[in-house]
């Protein structure tokens, strides 16, 4: 039996933000998903903050990581807000399609 | 009276100019014909106070410029050839200022037009009247400027245009001269005063100067360098080409600008430089030679011109070359009282031609008029007048002064002189027969113009007739009233008191009665000739002119000097001109310069703005890039 320490939170936290960003660039289809991979990016995050803290035996970060959790429910909101806004305008929410940035 | 006298042209000039749209056309008439009137009854008032009690003045205006050594006034200076020219530029321009409302009666720019015969005046009147060469070269510009405006008059037309440029390019060429001549004029006396620079000649007779390698006499190159600008001026042989060019002006402004007064400018310059001119025996044998063969020159050419301004024209330049050769032989009293008669009568042939070209409604070319002299009877004899005065015919004004130049010529005595009496004489007699021939064929003969009905010809009206009348008595009258004054033998020391000086006296002498009496007989007796040849008996001339095809041509076509200069001057500049803007301009300076620049901007931004795809992805990832970079150099240093 391996005794799981500080160090495989970490890899873990590691890997799923990994996946988030490698989720964000190669994703070519649906803009959701790169909200999705923004709410991985914050879960690895607190997954760091929430083992520090136990790991320190310190509260603070896992009071940090509740107050993470309850922005990144707004953001989801408003981020999600905002894609069914996008999509009532244009009638798409496809990634390769919202390129209106381009100078 | 004299600051009203110069004021007055400029003020009715303002008004017309600037506020003609609002007082309207004929008050801008009545405005400058009036204050253009007035300076001229104040100008024969002056003109009348100089003859009777000697009277002399220099008002200083205000200071223009005093920087060091130089020291220069705007000033009125009256004195007898001042007063001299005030007379003949104030009348004429009074005399054109009150035809040209009749003239230019269908013309929709009357209030400009007037505005720049009274700016013209003014312009005149600061060149006659200044005191040292700055104002002289003030007035000498703003005449070209006015004449450049009124040659353009209308600037609808190309070839006007091409001519106003023409005139004032050409003008350039003596401009250069007469400012070469001032500033040396400057570097050697310190000064560029009349009197100051007078009193220094006899002084500095013998002084040397350096120039294109040459060791000249500097007075000799400062002679040579001003007579440059009066032959660009007065339109002088191998500067005269611009003048038959100007003829597109409106006739009136021919007759001021082209006859009377500006062209006249050149010799005014000569005769008031007199004291410095005595002392240059080299130019003033270089001005008596330009003078005689301008005068050949252009009479020639009158002889064979189908345009009724352009004769007239060349018959101006003629002129001006007698009246050149009277101020080289040292006459210069002469040469002003020729310029004096040559004003009233050239200016009455000119707006006489201006009449019949008004009632052929534009037409200029002889070929298509003839017959019309019962349906115009007053312009007819008033031309007939103008020519005999030109023609010089026995005791018409033309006469006294065309003989006295003539006969000074005579007693001068040199080698020079005595050519001058030939080329005079023979002038003389062409004068009469172009003078002729314009008159015959213009109004006699039969009637030959196919556009418009003989019935359609008319007198033209009185307030066109009037000016012409007072010029008609001033062609008739002025030689033999003035003659005595001007260049009599015994009181003429007296009237030109210190303005002209003659090193040594005139000849008393007179010349042998043949001298006399040739150019009289010439002239009377060309009238019949040319009556037989231009109307009884055209065959002669035609045969002559078939005989002489050639040299028919070479008069035609103004001794091709139009082209030689498109050869010489013309095409190698033009091509160096095309040279510089293809080449240096476009394929050099631009193409490195502006374009350059900004073609190479252009395509970096084209690089530059393939980065802003718009995918926010892709943003996301290089600000994760960045970030990582940025997070890799601090942890490692």
């Amino acid at each position: 039996m391996i005794d799981i320490g500080l160090g495989h939170y970490l890899t873990l936290g590691a890997i799923i933000f990994t996946i988030g960003i490698v989720g964000i660039f190669l994703n070519r289809k649906n803009i959701i998903v790169i909200l999705m991979c923004i709410e991985l990016i914050l879960l690895a995050v607190n997954i760091n903050l929430v083992s520090f803290s136990v790991f320190f035996n310190d509260l603070i970060g896992q009071i940090f990581a509740l107050f993470i959790l309850t922005v990144a429910a707004a953001e989801a909101a408003i981020g999600l807000a905002i894609i069914v806004a996008y999509y009532r305008n244009t009638g798409t929410v496809h990634v390769e399609e919202i390129n209106s940035l381009k100078g | 009276m004299e600051h009203a006298l110069v004021f007055l042209p400029l003020l009715g000039s303002i008004i017309s100019g600037f506020f003609g749209r609002y007082i309207g056309d004929r008050n801008s008439e009545i405005v400058t014909s009036l204050f253009v009137t007035i300076s001229a009854v104040l100008s024969l008032i002056i003109f009348y106070e100089v003859t009777i009690n000697n009277y002399e003045n220099n008002l200083v205006i205000i200071t223009w410029i005093n920087s060091g050594l130089l020291d220069v006034n705007w000033s009125i200076k009256v004195d007898t050839v001042s007063s001299v020219m005030l007379v003949v530029v104030c009348l004429v321009s009074s005399i054109v200022h009150i035809y040209s409302i009749g003239y230019m009666s269908h013309d929709p720019h009357k209030t400009r037009f007037m505005a720049y015969l009274s700016l013209f005046t003014f312009a005149m009147l600061m060149l006659v009247t200044s005191d040292n060469f700055l104002q002289l070269f003030f007035g000498w510009e703003g005449v070209g400027l006015c004449s450049y405006f009124l040659i353009g008059f209308w600037f609808k037309k190309d070839s006007a245009n091409a001519a106003a440029i023409k005139a004032f390019i050409v003008n350039r060429v003596g401009d250069f001269g007469f400012a070469l001549g001032i500033f040396l004029i400057f570097y050697v006396f310190g000064t560029v005063n009349y009197d100051e620079v007078f009193s220094q000649i006899p002084q500095s007779i013998n002084k040397e100067i350096s120039f294109l390698g040459m060791n000249l006499k500097v007075v000799d190159l400062i002679c040579i360098l001003l007579f440059i600008g009066a032959m660009g001026k007065s339109a002088q042989f191998l500067l005269h080409t611009w003048l038959p060019d100007a003829m597109e002006g409106p006739t009136p402004v021919s007759a001021l600008i082209h006859a009377a007064t500006m062209v006249t400018a050149g010799v005014f310059l000569v005769v008031r430089c007199s004291p410095i001119f005595e002392y240059s025996q080299i130019a003033l044998n270089i001005i008596c030679v330009v003078g005689m063969t301008t005068a050949f020159f252009a009479a020639t050419v009158a002889l064979v011109q189908n345009d009724i301004k352009k004769i007239i024209a060349y018959s101006t330049c003629s002129q001006l070359g007698y009246m050149f050769f009277a101020a080289g032989v040292g006459a210069y009293n002469v040469a002003m009282f020729h310029l004096f008669t040559h004003a009233f009568f050239k200016a009455l042939l000119f707006l006489g031609s201006g009449s019949v070209i008004h009632s052929f409604k534009g037409e200029q070319d002889i070929r298509n008029m003839g017959g019309v002299w019962k349906k115009m009877p007053y312009t007819w004899i008033l031309m007939i007048i103008g020519t005999l005065a030109l023609t010089g015919f026995p005791f018409l004004s033309g006469y006294y002064s065309k003989d006295a130049i003539i006969e000074f010529a005579y007693l001068k005595g040199n080698t020079v002189g005595y050519y001058a009496v030939a080329v005079g004489i023979f002038t003389a007699l062409l004068t009469a027969i172009y003078s002729w021939r314009l008159i015959f064929k213009t109004f006699h003969s039969n009637y030959e113009n196919k556009k418009l009905k003989i019935e359609t010809i008319h007198e033209s009206s009185y307030v066109m007739l009037l000016p012409l009348t007072i010029l008609a008595f001033g062609s008739i009258f002025t030689g033999f009233f003035f003659k005595e004054l001007f260049i009599g033998y015994s009181s003429s020391n007296d009237f030109w008191a210190n303005s002209i000086k003659f090193l040594s006296p005139l000849s008393a002498h007179h010349p042998p009665l043949w001298i006399v009496y040739l150019t009289p007989v010439v002239v009377v007796l060309s009238i019949p000739v040319s009556y037989y040849l231009f109307l009884k008996n055209k065959n002669i001339t035609n045969w002559l002119v078939k005989e002489n095809k050639p040299l028919y041509n070479f008069l035609l076509n103004k001794w091709y000097f139009d082209e030689l200069y498109d050869y010489l001057f013309i095409r190698p500049i033009k091509t160096l001109g095309i040279f510089f803007w293809k080449i240096i301009d476009i394929q050099t300076i631009d193409r490195f310069g502006p374009d350059g620049i900004s073609s190479l901007i252009k395509k970096l931004s084209n690089k530059a703005v393939k980065f802003q795809s718009g995918f926010i992805y892709q943003y996301a990832f290089i600000i994760l890039l960045g970030f990582s970079a940025f997070l890799t150099y601090l942890i490692i240093i």
